[in-house]
Formats: structure tokens, C-alpha cells, sequence
């Protein structure tokens, strides 16, 4: 079992997401929880399904930005990601992710040293129609992902045959406001184009295929009143290494949104086999500051 | 045991009549839907939210100044009746559109969301159900298109 530890940066930037959001002057107009929270790779989403929404509370005459912080703990592995995003006119959202994945059993079971895989993700999202609430359409928009894998050596032994790759993706987001029983439902679905594996921690592209491919993702969340969304997700999966299988990703989680200046997400994951250890299961917790 | 149920069947009709009505009030989402009017309160109801509404826009500096030369009780009577009539209350608004209303003004983005804002925070002061709150801004949202940038 591995045991997460606290790295200084990730305890600097949950610092820094409270600090901040105590002193942050103002706020952008956009109702509560409007903005999400941090997916793994930075975006505004969920936990591991990006949505067609942009991050902070930014209307098309303001802007804004988070700062977050998210861990992903299960039997053999720990994920620990720090980032930030900044919107722009709820029109444009940028955002940056360092993802830390800690392998220690990986590693004693391939006989290598190196027990960690950094990867950065710079991300941007573009809204081309619609509005999250007030559209009968839902809002779309179409983000990229650029994601660069700094410790090639495992994933490379694997079969991997990049170690940066591109993802892009449409997402389509819509609050039915009364929509199931008089809560408001959240609904995401997203289609993304991508080489990754697992994230793109294991690299880009295999022996089994280097092309990329679409994969399916979707989310939904009842609000049970404004502070409070419970919900669900599911991301699609390649296939590129004979040598290590990759499962579809699975999330239930809850969102608590006290203010428009922090929220938190807390979740159960199934990943499913990661790089030759099955049955991952664990928790997620993210914590976002908005500025 | 049969002691029991003689004392069932001693219960007066009227305890057994209450009891069927605070079992049926438990179960209210089973049967008929109350109409959206009466679960806002009905005209007092919707007094209320369209005041504490009012109080709000006076003190929030996004939106106040575009209230300056407003004849707020006119005003008052027209959102009133505009609430009233989409939640299938008795009333008939006769005004004008949303658009030929608020034409003219470009209200933004930012603004229509502090309305919204403001009417959530007056429907929460006035103990309105979440249910509720959400069955009327589901009917107002769409005026949406109607408002902004117009
Ligand atoms: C859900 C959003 C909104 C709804 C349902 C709504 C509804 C109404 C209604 C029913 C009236 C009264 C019409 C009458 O006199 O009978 C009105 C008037 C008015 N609204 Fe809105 N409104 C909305 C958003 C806004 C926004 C965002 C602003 C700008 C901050 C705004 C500014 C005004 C003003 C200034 C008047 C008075 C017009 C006048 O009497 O000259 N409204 N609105």
C-alpha cells in the first residue's frame, strides 16, 4: 500500500487556495457552483470528466480564476495534482495541471528505481454556444489538452511511443433546472479525441494502436439544494499496450460548493487495472479555491 | 393481542382522519402536484419574495443604478403579476414582452445573473423550498434571451 505523503508544493497551494480565497476582493456573478470543479488534467469538470463549463464565477463581462489541489489514493497507487485555471468572459479558460503519480509497488515489481511519473498538462477550453442554465440548448465547448510526460522511462519500458500527445474534446453541459423530482440536474457528456494512456502517465501511443481515438465520456448530478451536488462519472478508455490493459474509469462522488470562494469534492474511483495491478479502487478529494 | 386490536378499532374516526391526511401530506410528492402559485405562497407569498427581491436590488451595486428613474411600486406590481401568471396563478400579465420591456438597455450577462442571484437569496429569506425556488427559475430562465444584450 502506498502511502501518500504531503509534498510541500501541494500543501503550499491548499494554503495559497485559502489565503486567497479569504482575501479575494471580489467575486464573479455566476450562480454557485457554476463553475465545477478541477478535473485531474486542470479543465472545469468533474473529477475525471472535463464539462462544457469554465472555471470561477466569471460572466461574459467579468474573469476569474482557481487554484486547486486533488489527490487520487488507491491499493497500489497515489495521484497528486496541483494546478490553476484562469477564465476569461466565459468565453476562454486556461489552465495548468502538475500531475504526480507515486508507483512505489510498480516499480519493486519491474525491478526499477524511478517510483514516480511527473506530467504537465497546459489546457484550454473555448465556449462556443449556449449557456450552462439559461439556453434551451445546452452550453458546448471545445477544450485541448497539450500533455507533456517528464519521466519517460517506465512508460517507454512499457511500450509507450510518445511521451507528449494532445488531446482535444467537445463537451456539451446543461442544468435542467426542476429537472428530476424539482432538484436540478447536471448533465455532461464529453467526446474526446486521444493517444493517452492512463492520463498520458503511461505515455502516448502503442504497440496495439497509434492513432487517436474517440472515447465517450459522461457525467450527472442531482443538486440537492444549492451547496450540494452528488453525481456520478464515466470515462472511456484506450487500448494502445499489449502489455499492460487499461479500464474504462468510474466515479461517484459528492460536491460541496459553502461559497463561491472554496469547494470540495470528495469521491469513490474504480480505475479498474492500472499498468498490471487490477481492482484499483480508492478515494479522490479536491479542494478549489476561486478567485 | 385481541385487546389490541379492540383498541383499534376504538380509535375515533376523527384521529383516524388526521392520521390519513399526515400520512397523505408525507406522501405529498405522490399525489397531485401542488400548483406552483400556492407553494410560492400565493399573493402574499409572492409579495413577499418580490420585497425582499426589491431590498436586495437596492443594495447591490451591480444592478442599483439601473433602478434610478424606476417607478419602483409600478414596477413591484408588474413583477408581481408577471410571477403570478407564470406560475399558473390567477392572474393575467397584460404588459408588455420581456424584450419590448427591457429593450434598449443592453443589460448584461452580469446583470441578469445578480437578479437571479437576488431572487434565489429572496426566495431562502422567505423560507421558500428548494423545490420550489427551482420550479419558478426554471420558468424565468428562458427570458433570458429575451433580456440580455437586447
Ligand atoms: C429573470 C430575469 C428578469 C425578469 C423575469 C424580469 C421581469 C420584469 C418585469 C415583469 C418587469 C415589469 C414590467 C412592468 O412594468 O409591468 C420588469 C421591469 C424592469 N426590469 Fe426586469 N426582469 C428581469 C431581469 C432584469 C435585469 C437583469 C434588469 C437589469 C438590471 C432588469 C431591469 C428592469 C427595469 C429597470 C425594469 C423597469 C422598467 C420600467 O418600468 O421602466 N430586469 N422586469
Amino acid at each position: 500500500m502506498t502511502v501518500f505523503r504531503w509534498t510541500p508544493s501541494l500543501l503550499g497551494v491548499l494554503l495559497c487556495v485559502l489565503s486567497g480565497s479569504v482575501l479575494a476582493q471580489s467575486e464573479g456573478s455566476r450562480l454557485l457552483a457554476t463553475g465545477a470543479a478541477a478535473s485531474l488534467e486542470g479543465a472545469s469538470g468533474g473529477g475525471i470528466v472535463p464539462m462544457a463549463v469554465l472555471s470561477g464565477y466569471g460572466t461574459r463581462e467579468e474573469q476569474g480564476g482557481t487554484l486547486f489541489g486533488s489527490l487520487v489514493q488507491t491499493d497500489d497507487y497515489a495521484l497528486s495534482v496541483i494546478g490553476g485555471s484562469w477564465s476569461w468572459h466565459n468565453r476562454l479558460e486556461v489552465s495548468l495541471a502538475r500531475q504526480r503519480l507515486s508507483h512505489q509497488p510498480l516499480s519493486e515489481r519491474l525491478g526499477v528505481a524511478p517510483s514516480s511519473i511527473e506530467q504537465r498538462i497546459f489546457g484550454a477550453k473555448v465556449r462556443l454556444v449556449g449557456d450552462l442554465i439559461y439556453t434551451p440548448w445546452p452550453q458546448v465547448s471545445l477544450g485541448v489538452q497539450h500533455k507533456q510526460n517528464e519521466d519517460f522511462f517506465v512508460p517507454a519500458a512499457a511500450g509507450a511511443r510518445d511521451d507528449s500527445g494532445t488531446d482535444v474534446y467537445l463537451s456539451a453541459t446543461k442544468l435542467v433546472l426542476a429537472g428530476l423530482a424539482g432538484r436540478n440536474l447536471l448533465l455532461n457528456a464529453t467526446a474526446r479525441s486521444t493517444k493517452a494512456n492512463q492520463l498520458g502517465l503511461v505515455g502516448f501511443g502503442g504497440d496495439l494502436n497509434n492513432e487517436a481515438e474517440w472515447m465517450a465520456e459522461v457525467s450527472a448530478g442531482v443538486f440537492l439544494n444549492r451547496h450540494w451536488l452528488v453525481g456520478a462519472e464515466y470515462r472511456q478508455k484506450p487500448d494502445n499496450l499489449s502489455f499492460i490493459l487499461e479500464d474504462d474509469w468510474r466515479t461517484a462522488f459528492v460536491g460541496w460548493f459553502p461559497n463561491k470562494q472554496v469547494s470540495l469534492v470528495a469521491a469513490w474511483v474504480d480505475l479498474g487495472e492500472v499498468a498490471t495491478f487490477p481492482d484499483q479502487t480508492g478515494w479522490y478529494l479536491s479542494l478549489e479555491g476561486s478567485f | 393481542m385481541s385487546r389490541g386490536i379492540k383498541a383499534l378499532i376504538r380509535i375515533p374516526a376523527k384521529v383516524v382522519f388526521v392520521g390519513g391526511l399526515f400520512v397523505l401530506s408525507a406522501c405529498g410528492h405522490l399525489g397531485p402536484q401542488k400548483n406552483l402559485y400556492q407553494a410560492l405562497g400565493g399573493a402574499k407569498g409572492v409579495d413577499a419574495i418580490v420585497y425582499e427581491l426589491i431590498v436586495r436590488i437596492a443594495d447591490d451595486e451591480r444592478v442599483v443604478d439601473r433602478f434610478h428613474n424606476v417607478d419602483i411600486s409600478r414596477f413591484k406590481a408588474g413583477l408581481e403579476t408577471y410571477i403570478c401568471s407564470v406560475a399558473n396563478g390567477p392572474c393575467d400579465y397584460t404588459g408588455d414582452s420581456m424584450q419590448v420591456v427591457h429593450a434598449g438597455h443592453q443589460y448584461t450577462d452580469t446583470e441578469f445573473n445578480t437578479i437571479v442571484q437576488l431572487l434565489i437569496e429572496a426566495m431562502e429569506a422567505e423560507g421558500v423550498p428548494t423545490v420550489t425556488q427551482n420550479r419558478l427559475l426554471a420558468r424565468l430562465a428562458p427570458d433570458y434571451e429575451a433580456i440580455v444584450y437586447q
